[in-house]
């Protein structure tokens, strides 16, 4: 077992060769603490050591005055016993593709220790019910928060998508961190061309260690779609209230994290979610998307991407150095405007400068709902004749993957233009209905 | 009958649970309970996984076994996303924290140096999470105990938890909780098991209650402070008997228990001389449905209307064992319900020690005897209702009777409000606590220097100055101490020269009385006490006329107490006028019997001026005047 503290107490734990987990016993003041040492987070000082006592509660003893005796030294952690894995040739072969993230990862009650799963029996321990709906596989991929993918991490994805399909997948689960799955969601659309069986995205908000998570059903409804739905498109599926009865489908080229710790926190902008997906059925509530084809998946791999594009959020009072240094460092710029998708006066002219350099700029909305009209009034006028491309109703960061995808197929500014006002993925031209914005959502759901 | 609890090795432990009066342990709602509806309810299910189920713990075990919906009452205005864990919780509440450590110091405890927050799993869906934050704060260790009749009670844990959410009603498939109560700060004391007497551990509760209420910190009123006893005697087992909210009932509930592990006890030894064996009792469960088919039982016939089946087994060698007394008025086969009701759903047993009964004739008896091969001796059960359920009553029941054979199960009980217990689930395991990572550890060092040195007086340190200050009597001190009021009490007492046990029995024993008229005496404020005091110390104010003046504030018929006084004050002169004309009536009466009409005089004028005036006011100038007016005529 390692050890983990630093400084002051590691070097005295070290000394006395105690590790993680051994049991220890220390006498403090006339009287005795005797439990097993818990790792210390290493957010915490380097003066207290923290022991688990025998009736479960974890303290922090400080270590001035302390004496520490080691007991025993630790056992490791048991293995469990755990579900049998058994193939049932009636239901279709799913894989999991694990990236990180807490939704693959388990607790031991007995250290508290936070371990990732290894083997798929360990999911089916916490959601038996997958057993029924798939024949699911894990092909472990990465281990990383999603704060810290990269796009070379969307195309190591695409292709392990892509060889899954061609070995006979029927659709394919992908566990991802939340943060930025809908960026993940809308790469994915891009680079998987002809795509025709579902592509799964799933996380959760509460992870899976508690009894409470949203996992269960994330990835019940998630299964259910990847194995049977009819949706050939890269989608996310996650809670679609606080009620754990029901998660939806949203596309991933319209799916946006709108808050930072609800089940329910994925939400389909600019159109309604695709399917409800219950503990019983599959409810289509967006008829818009490429259907499932049977036999073997002819997908193809599309991964040019140029991931030197950034996206900037404009504010009152921004300046022109800013969008200057930006542009210096990047081969494209989308932006996130004001409004319709207006930015400052003054930064008209550098924008007109950075077009004619031959570097597009796209521009979207903070507003996230709606569509970017640049001729409404005079700012928008002015920025069509710097030359800029509308990203319509697309949202920004969805405008930021498709712009890596553009150029990592274009150079020409004409030929980049063209692609971004193409539909490629279901990104662009949705029908704006009434039932879109959230304050309707309640209409559409008939919460 | 007092049994010799030495002799019984009786031991009792107490776990005192206290609400402190601050926001919400890990959010920054209001401590507030609410009686209105839920403005909207969410509906969740908790899971846990199969292979942690096993050997770790059976209390969680049980209640997955059970896939239930769990429907949450929330507030729009006074809970938040955190109570309806779709947020992280907030840091620890450090007020709470304060108020924790002032009770760990007054009770000579250790406060730790750095509290670590725990999830304690709990699946019963009282808390959303599916798990109770919960905090060691501070330990005991000898020098921690208090003093009673009995001798010395120990003080072992102090935590600072979350009280979890409070239960509107549930089934077997769903049961509704609401969010007002989740995550009110908690305090649990618990005692080591140095309690040997009934009586005992009531003293202790009463002294540990006391000592919480003297930080001033705490939450009153019903549903505030609960104990939960734990109670085992030699060969008995330990039960932890939850959720006692009345100090009376405390020695009551222990005696019970005692009575009912030695009666377990005795059966134990009784089945035993009759050679029973675990084997035995693990006998078939038949479907028994058609020897009722032309029953006239109504419960019976209701039931098989509906689709319902008459399930049996038969219970090897407990003729005579269902059907005897382990409490006053609960036999061992209500035991045996228990389990029924908790594993199986179903609302209870039949069996063979009481029937004929309920409708079931001696002939339906005898067939289903013979239906399940019982022999002399031998009893059975029954049960209504569909094969699932049947299945898992008859085998929780079962497991319940061949541990009668052992003698007395660990078990979590219910303190019913006789004073008897009945089963809730198995005793939990321990190993259900982890850290909760969302909520970093905190350093008690500062609290620690900011709160010693400045701890409230302890409650015996504050009763005998009240009594030898304000010369009220030790019960009365006691009353007012237990009412929460002494600081109004010291503050008016010391400022307004007022009779002070008459003013301490008005904020004991009036509002006791007004309260149980049911004046909402809640809505007296504390500028109406020192309005009372000061126009009491003027002169303005009868003694007599307190209780309708606090009534009528009460009630909202006078805003305050000066606006009493107006429309009950009577002037002098207006008291003089009143006492002429009782004088002039009674003239005939004064001429026959001179002083000696001063009583008559008295009575008379009385009746038109009680609670405007003081009485001895009236006294005075009655006596004067009718001297005055014996000697003019």
């Amino acid at each position: 077992m390692p050890l983990h503290y630093y400084g002051k107490v590691k070097k005295l734990l070290e000394s006395l060769g105690i590790e993680d987990y051994d049991r220890v016993r220390i006498e403090k003041d006339g009287r005795y603490y005797e439990g097993i040492l818990m790792p210390r987070p290493e957010i915490l000082d380097d003066e207290h050591i923290i022991v688990k006592l025998d009736n479960g509660y974890n303290i922090g003893i400080h270590i001035d005055g302390a004496k520490v005796h080691l007991v025993r030294k630790g056992e490791s952690i048991k293995h469990r016993e755990l579900p049998e894995l058994r193939f049932r040739s009636d239901l279709p072969y799913v894989p999991l593709i694990v990236t990180g993230g807490t939704i693959t990862s388990r607790v031991d009650y007995s250290t508290g220790a936070v371990v990732s799963h290894e083997k798929p029996e360990e999911l089916l321990d916490i959601v038996p019910e997958l057993a029924d709906i798939a024949n699911i596989d894990y092909v472990p991929l990465l281990a990383e928060f999603s704060e810290n993918l990269t796009p070379d991490h969307w195309a190591m994805m695409a292709r392990t998508i892509q060889r899954e399909l061609e070995k006979g997948a029927e659709g394919v689960l992908i566990a991802h961190g939340t943060d930025t799955m809908h960026f993940t969601a809308a790469a994915l659309a891009f680079m998987l061309r002809d795509l025709d069986k579902p592509v799964v995205l799933a996380g959760s908000q509460r992870s899976i260690d508690r009894p409470s998570t949203d996992a269960v059903l994330n990835l019940i409804a998630a299964a259910k779609i990847a194995a049977v739905g009819p949706i050939a498109e890269s989608v996310i599926v996650m809670h679609g209230s606080p009620h754990d009865d029901y998660a939806y489908a949203i596309r991933g080229v319209r799916a946006r994290k709108l808050h930072t710790s609800r089940r329910d926190a994925f939400q389909s902008v600019n159109e309604p979610p695709l399917a409800k997906i219950t503990r019983d059925k599959i409810e289509i509530l967006n008829n818009r998307f490429r259907r499932r084809r049977e036999g073997r998946s002819e997908a193809k791999l599309d991964d040019a991407f140029d991931s030197r594009v950034s996206l900037l959020y404009t504010w009152p009072g921004i300046t022109e150095e800013i969008l200057e240094s930006i542009a210096e460092k990047s081969n494209g710029i989308v932006i996130a405007g004001t409004g319709l998708g207006h930015t400052p006066r003054w930064l008209i002219p550098v924008i007109k400068r950075i077009i004619e350099e031959g570097k597009p700029v796209v521009i979207t909305s903070q507003c996230l709902f709606g569509r970017v009209d640049l001729k409404v009034y005079e700012t928008g006028r002015r920025l069509l004749m710097a030359g800029v491309i509308p990203g319509e109703d697309m949202l920004p960061e969805v405008a930021l993957v498709k712009l890596m995808y553009a150029l990592g197929h274009a150079k020409d500014l004409s030929d980049v233009r063209k692609i971004m006002r193409t539909n490629i993925a279901g990104e662009l031209g949705s029908h704006l209905g009434l039932d879109v914005f959230p304050p309707c959502w309640g209409v559409r759901h008939g919460v | 009958m007092e049994y010799d609890y030495d002799k019984l090795g009786l031991k009792v432990g107490l776990e005192i649970h206290q609400r402190l009066d601050s926001h919400k342990l890990f959010c920054n709602c209001p401590s507030n309970l609410r009686e209105d509806e839920p403005h909207t309810w969410i509906k969740r299910r908790l899971g846990i996984s199969y292979s942690e189920l096993g050997a770790l713990d059976p209390a969680a075990r049980f209640e997955s076994l059970r896939k239930r919906d769990f429907l949450y009452g929330i507030y729009y205005d006074t809970t938040c996303e955190v109570e309806a864990d779709e947020s992280p919780p907030h840091p620890l509440n450090e007020d709470a924290l304060r108020i924790t450590i002032m009770i760990a110091l007054m009770l000579k405890m250790r406060p730790v140096d750095e509290v670590h927050v725990m999830r304690k799993i709990v699946v019963d869906g009282s808390n959303t999470t599916g798990f109770q934050r919960t905090a060691l704060v501070a330990v005991g260790d000898d020098n921690s105990y208090i003093e009673t009749k009995w001798g010395p009670v120990r003080m072992a844990t102090l935590c600072l938890e979350e009280e979890s959410a409070y239960i509107v009603d549930s089934t077997p498939e769903m049961a509704r909780y609401r969010l007002d109560r989740l995550g009110i700060p908690l305090v649990e004391l618990a005692t080591q098991p140095d309690i040997w007497h009934p009586d005992q551990a009531r003293e202790a509760a009463l002294m540990l209650g006391r000592i919480l209420r003297a930080t001033g910190r705490v939450q009153r009123g019903i549903g505030t402070i609960r104990q939960d006893i734990n109670v085992s005697i030699e060969g008995g087992a330990r039960q932890e008997i939850k959720g006692v909210q009345e100090l009376d009932l405390i020695p009551e509930i222990i005696r019970r228990e005692v009575q009912r592990q030695l009666s377990l006890l005795e059966i134990r030894e009784e089945l035993l001389s009759r050679g029973v064996v675990e084997k035995e009792i693990d006998s078939p469960i038949v479907d028994v449905t058609r020897l009722f088919e032309s029953s006239s039982s109504k419960v019976v016939k209701r039931s098989l209307y509906r689709g319902a089946k008459v399930f049996g087994i038969r219970a090897k060698g407990f003729k005579g064992i269902l059907g005897r007394e382990i409490q006053p008025g609960r036999r061992f086969g209500t035991e045996l319900a228990d389990y029924a009701r908790v594993f199986g759903g179903v609302k209870g047993i039949l069996h063979g020690d009481e029937l004929p009964g309920y409708g079931i004739s001696e002939e339906e008896v005898t067939s289903v005897r013979k239906a399940l091969s019982c022999e002399e001796g031998d009893s059975f059960i029954l049960v209504i209702g569909d094969v699932v359920s049947a299945e898992l009553t008859l085998n929780s029941v079962k497991e319940r009777m061949k541990y009668a054979l052992i003698g007395v199960p660990n078990e979590t009980r219910k303190a019913l409000p006789d004073g008897n217990t009945s089963f809730m689930r198995p005793m939990p395991g321990s190993a259900r606590m982890y850290p909760e990572t969302d909520v970093l550890p905190v350093n008690t060092r500062e609290i620690l220097r900011e709160v010693s040195g400045k701890l409230p007086a302890m409650p015996k340190d504050i009763v005998s100055s009240l009594v030898s200050k304000f010369g009220l009597t030790e019960e009365l001190a006691w009353e007012l101490f237990d009412s929460g009021r002494v600081e109004i009490f010291r503050r008016l007492a010391e400022k307004y020269k007022i009779p002070s046990r008459f003013f301490a029995s008005v904020l004991v024993s009036l509002l006791k009385s007004l309260k149980r008229e049911g004046i909402p005496v809640e809505n007296i404020t504390s500028n109406n006490f020192e309005e009372v005091a000061r126009y009491l110390s003027e002169g303005k104010l009868a003694k007599e006329a307190v209780p309708e003046a606090l009534a009528g504030i009460a009630t909202g018929k006078y805003s305050s107490i000066e606006e009493f006084i107006e429309g009950h004050s009577l002037s002098l002169d207006q008291l003089d006028k009143i006492i002429d004309e009782a004088l002039s009536k009674l003239s005939d009466k004064i001429a026959d019997r001179g002083m000696g009409a001063y009583g008559m005089v008295m009575g008379e004028v009385m009746k038109i001026v009680r609670g405007k005036i003081d009485g001895s006011i009236v006294s005075k100038r009655v006596k004067e005047r009718l001297e005055e007016f014996i000697q003019r005529s």
